[in-house]
């Protein structure tokens, strides 16, 4: 009798165990992340196209990441500057043509969503020499935009506990596959860019 | 084992599980920007400024930086000096708003026009030369022809900049080589071999 019931906790446990495992997979996979799933949207806007294919900048449409907390989602002025002259007909355009002429904004579903309890700005990420790609990953070579990182809190603490490893020249913020020379120029960087590294993993800096 | 600890151990395995359920405080009832909300006519959370509003400390009363006239004619003077900053500043602005249909050169050949778009006329031709900062100012506030405006995208100071920076290219398309000095003659060469 003693053995089945200390067989049972056991049991029990690897059985929990197990279930805390399975949870946790689920909490990380990409399905319940939004990791490497492509967004459908109500237009089929491809990234790639337009910044690799076209070299347009992401500042062209995201004019107030550098200024904001918010890196701005163009008005459909911004589609229509070119697009009433270029694929101006096209049916896949047919809601931007729709929504400049009611004036009533496109509905674009967001790929990044972070929790309202957290408070982010843009502005001091570029500013401070974090590039696009760090967080957003490859946008030049997504024909729809997906998420590349999980926005968890683990992974924001990455690189606010060791900013160095991430951050670049103001310069090549914007730049895509840009590839860091070494070790040494992201040590300087925090110290000409006056990081405070010390201050940001305070759970004031993004929980206020 | 007690009974009680077993107890323990379960509920604190379900709350575990519970750790992914976060949606009062993640979701928050209130708009963040550009949210939609179904209060306004058009859906969206921002509320454009009513008509004749002006935020403190943002009246626009220079007449000059805001629409690069004097006195209702186009200025042939810039609101502030043409530094080197602000000159690759204009640069910055220029390359990001301005080449994909003006080229990087302001010859009107940039992606967008090789993709279809009406081509603009180059900036180095005479009638364009002979404009003063003011007009460019004003198209670029204002659209001309087929160019939309880009008053939402470019602030006004960054207007300045991109037009010194188009001076600087019309200027660089037609300055003799006797007039370089030696090291940027030799800079020339260095660049063009």
């Amino acid at each position: 009798m003693k053995v089945v019931s200390r067989a049972s906790i056991v049991a029990f446990l690897l059985v929990l165990a197990l279930l805390v495992w399975v949870g946790s997979s689920i909490y990380r996979a990409g399905y319940t992340t939004g990791v490497g799933v492509p967004r459908e949207q109500p237009i089929p806007f491809s990234h790639e196209h337009h910044v690799s294919g076209l070299g347009i900048s992401c500042e062209y449409c995201h004019v107030s990441v550098t200024e904001a907390s918010f890196a701005g989602i163009p008005p459909t002025y911004t589609c229509m500057t070119c697009h009433s002259q270029i694929w101006n007909t096209s049916p896949m355009l047919a809601a931007v043509r729709t929504s400049a002429a009611t004036g009533k904004p496109l509905t674009w579903i967001r790929v990044h969503d972070l929790p309202d309890f957290t408070y982010f700005n843009h502005s001091i990420h570029v500013n401070k020499g974090v590039g696009c790609e760090t967080c957003h990953g490859p946008v030049d070579r997504m024909p729809l935009t997906w998420r590349v990182n999980t926005l968890f809190m683990s992974w924001c603490l990455e690189c606010h506990r060791a900013p160095e490893k991430f951050i670049r020249p103001r310069e090549e913020v914007f730049t895509m596959n840009w590839k860091a020379a070494g070790t040494e120029e992201g040590k300087e960087l925090v110290k000409k860019y006056g990081i405070a590294v010390q201050q940001l993993s305070d759970c004031s800096i993004c929980h206020r | 084992m007690s009974q009680r600890l077993i107890h323990s151990i379960v509920v604190s395995g379900l709350v575990l599980l519970l750790s992914g359920c976060h949606l009062d405080m993640y979701d928050q009832p209130k708009n963040p920007p550009l949210t939609s909300n179904a209060f306004s006519s058009d859906s969206s959370s921002a509320r454009p400024l009513p008509e004749g509003v002006v935020a403190r400390g943002h009246a626009r009363t220079d007449e000059l930086l805001y629409t690069g006239k004097t006195q209702g004619k186009f200025s042939v003077f810039f609101p502030f000096p043409v530094t080197e900053r602000v000159l690759r500043r204009g640069q910055d602005r220029f390359n990001t708003f301005c080449s994909p249909c003006h080229g990087r050169l302001g010859d009107g050949n940039g992606m967008i026009v090789q993709r279809g778009f009406p081509r603009p006329r180059s900036f180095h031709n005479d009638t364009l030369r002979a404009e003063p900062p003011g007009y460019y100012f004003d198209v670029i506030t204002n659209g001309f022809g087929r160019m939309y405006s880009y008053a939402a995208s470019v602030k006004p100071e960054d207007r300045w900049a991109i037009i010194a920076y188009i001076r600087a290219l019309q200027l660089s398309r037609r300055v003799p080589v006797e007039t370089l000095s030696p090291d940027e003659r030799a800079l020339l060469i260095r660049n063009n071999p």
